[in-house]
């Protein structure tokens, strides 16, 4: 009886357990900025599922009579040469972008994240030639290795994704890499190992899920680049093939029409702005959130 | 050091080779014949198919894989980057004539950027939570988001042709008329510079910043030391060694910018020879194009990890 009653006084001033996520939570919500980035992200995904409910007119209809309108109560942000609502044309144009930067960051991150675990899990040989096989991914500049890519592979839409897949895959891997090589030094690594576990289920039952935490911040940031690529080559003409709308063709359209109606390529632009600034500053607040040595400050 | 040095240089070669490997299978195995490469598509559509054996045997191309890369680099050692289809001209003609104008912007543009970022990263750090702080972390949060093409339009918009200060677009050489060909370059080297600068403020601030919680820099205040001494001495130099690492990467970010802006402002720089190449099925350009950006941004990358073992007095004498 005594015993318990001990143990009693002892835990009443252990303070009260808070968890893990909803620290994050916390301190990822009380910064302005990630707050801001998390609602406009929200937008964004929000726009780009129920579009077809938000654009005011179809973003494919063309009408003759009301070409490169001046924005008015009507048609909010004017028309483009072949007099479609250049407003619905942005909001479809979100579902472009959302899409090629899903698609994209989930080729280069599953593909860069299992070439990076191989590499810092094995190590040696294996190691050696993942790496400077990375190396010399990098030195492309990304812009251009997509560009090249996307004209090799072929118009479409698919193939900007693949392209755009293969430029950012090399940040994973050496990412990846690097948290594998610290985490497999790891005691429970060397445990799993001694329990007869293969390479295989200890890559991903124990390594993976420790080497998180960074890479959920790599992807949130290269969200953005990535979608500022997509908006890059579409403004080059690679993407998207007419009718389709996207915003970085959009720029580029308006851009011939600078005289006549410049929000034509200004708008775009902005919705480009908006949503990547966005993910950056999600990015930047999960990593506050995330970095280790903040723990306890915030 | 030297055998860092040697070391690194040794790793550089294997990245080029690789590189060049790269380019190589890309342009081979993708989609599309490889003698597209040598001849139009017109050409090729016109050719019966015994001439296209001929062509074929003509440029090698019956030749296994590895003795066609052996093949292609030589000719590359030897200056022949092969026959431009769509400007019908020698490759390394055009490559000459072009990249000296995306060097001058490049060069300029990357020059203000690691000036400027590494200023205002510095100021950030220093003055955290003052206006200053507020503001460059602003300016700089907006300048790694903006897309530069629009920026660009938006600049000729409002400076070209609304205020009329500054030509439109184009590109003079310095040396024709180097009054004009700065005012030209302002619009395309801001838009090139931008996205470095910011993303080097951001870099600076966060490494200063972990500098200044250091103990050795709360010895140097507590021992009464000023703050100059502390800044410039302990401060800046620790801080900036993992910046300068960075600057290889926006050197990459410039040449891929260039792509961009040489369109936007209609530069004849090896951007605009690429994108206009890629377009128009030109593949011996496109080729050439890739494999001497990847170049320069591996042998940027060496001289600043070269650069980093002279900085950094644990690598120097490590």
């Amino acid at each position: 009886m005594a015993d318990i009653a001990i143990s009693k006084t002892e835990f009443a001033e252990v303070p009260p357990h808070i968890s893990e996520f909803s620290r994050i939570r916390r301190v990822f919500f009380s910064r302005k900025l990630s707050m801001i980035g998390f609602i406009i992200i929200v937008i964004v995904i929000l726009t780009a599922i129920f579009a077809p409910f938000i654009a005011p007119y179809d973003p494919y209809e063309m009408n003759p009579d009301g070409v490169l309108l001046e924005p008015s109560l009507k048609h909010l942000v004017g028309t483009d040469t072949l007099g479609r609502d250049t407003l619905s044309r942005i909001i479809y144009g979100a579902r472009t972008s959302m899409m090629v930067g899903i698609v994209a960051i989930g080729i280069a991150a599953s593909v860069g994240m299992t070439l990076g675990m191989i590499a810092g899990y094995f190590g040696g040989a294996t190691y050696m030639i993942i790496m400077r096989l990375v190396d010399a991914l990098m030195s492309f500049p990304m812009i251009l290795l997509a560009l090249v890519l996307a004209a090799l592979l072929g118009p479409g839409l698919t193939n900007v994704m693949i392209a755009l897949g293969v430029g950012l895959t090399s940040v994973y891997t050496r990412l990846m890499c690097s948290q594998a090589l610290t985490v497999k030094e790891n005691d429970y690594i060397t445990a799993a190992r001694s329990l007869g576990e293969s390479n295989i289920r200890i890559m991903l039952r124990h390594c993976l899920p420790n080497c998180f935490p960074p890479l959920i911040v790599l992807i949130t940031l290269q969200m953005g680049t990535a979608i500022l690529a997509e908006a890059s080559l579409s403004f080059l003409g690679l993407g998207i093939e007419p009718p389709g709308a996207a915003w970085g063709s959009m720029v580029n359209e308006g851009y011939k029409h600078l005289l006549k109606n410049p929000i034509l390529s200004f708008a775009p632009g902005v919705a480009i702005m908006l949503t990547v600034f966005a993910f950056n500053m999600g990015g930047d607040g999960i990593r506050d959130a995330l970095d280790p040595r903040l723990r306890g400050t915030l | 050091m030297t055998n860092l040095i040697i070391r690194r240089i040794f790793l550089a070669i294997i990245v080029i080779f690789i590189v060049s490997v790269i380019v190589f299978l890309v342009m081979r195995l993708l989609p599309g014949d490889p003698i597209m490469v040598y001849i139009s598509q017109q050409q090729f559509e016109m050719l019966s198919d015994e001439q296209i054996q001929v062509v074929r045997a003509e440029f090698g191309l019956d030749k296994p894989c590895p003795v066609q890369y052996i093949n292609w680099i030589f000719g590359i050692i030897r200056g022949d980057l092969g026959q431009s289809i769509f400007f019908s001209e020698k490759v390394s003609t055009l490559i000459m004539e072009r990249l000296p104008v995306t060097l001058h912007l490049g060069i300029v543009a990357f020059t203000i950027s690691a000036i400027l970022g590494i200023t205002f990263g510095t100021i950030c750090a220093l003055r955290r939570g003052k206006w200053l702080d507020t503001f460059f972390t602003t300016v700089a949060n907006l300048g790694i988001t903006v897309p530069v093409f629009w920026l660009g339009i938006l600049l000729i918009y409002v400076l070209g042709l609304q205020l009329k200060i500054l030509p439109l677009f184009g590109y003079t050489s310095p040396f024709q008329d180097f009054w004009l060909s700065t005012k030209q370059i302002i619009m395309p080297v801001f838009c090139l510079a931008i996205y470095p600068i910011a993303s080097s403020t951001r870099q600076a601030r966060s490494a200063i910043l972990e500098v200044t919680r250091q103990d050795y820099i709360r010895t140097a205040w507590s021992k009464g030391l000023n703050e100059r001494t502390i800044v410039v001495r302990h401060i800046l130099k620790n801080g900036l060694i993992p910046v300068i690492t960075l600057q290889g990467i926006q050197v990459s970010h410039i040449l891929g910018g260039s792509v961009i802006m040489e369109t936007v402002f209609n530069i004849p720089g090896m951007g605009r020879l690429i994108v206009s190449s890629v377009f128009a099925h030109d593949y011996a350009v496109v080729q050439s194009g890739i494999l001497i950006s990847a170049v320069m941004v591996s042998i940027v990358n060496l001289f600043v990890d070269i650069s980093y073992c002279w900085f950094d007095p644990r690598v120097r004498y490590g």
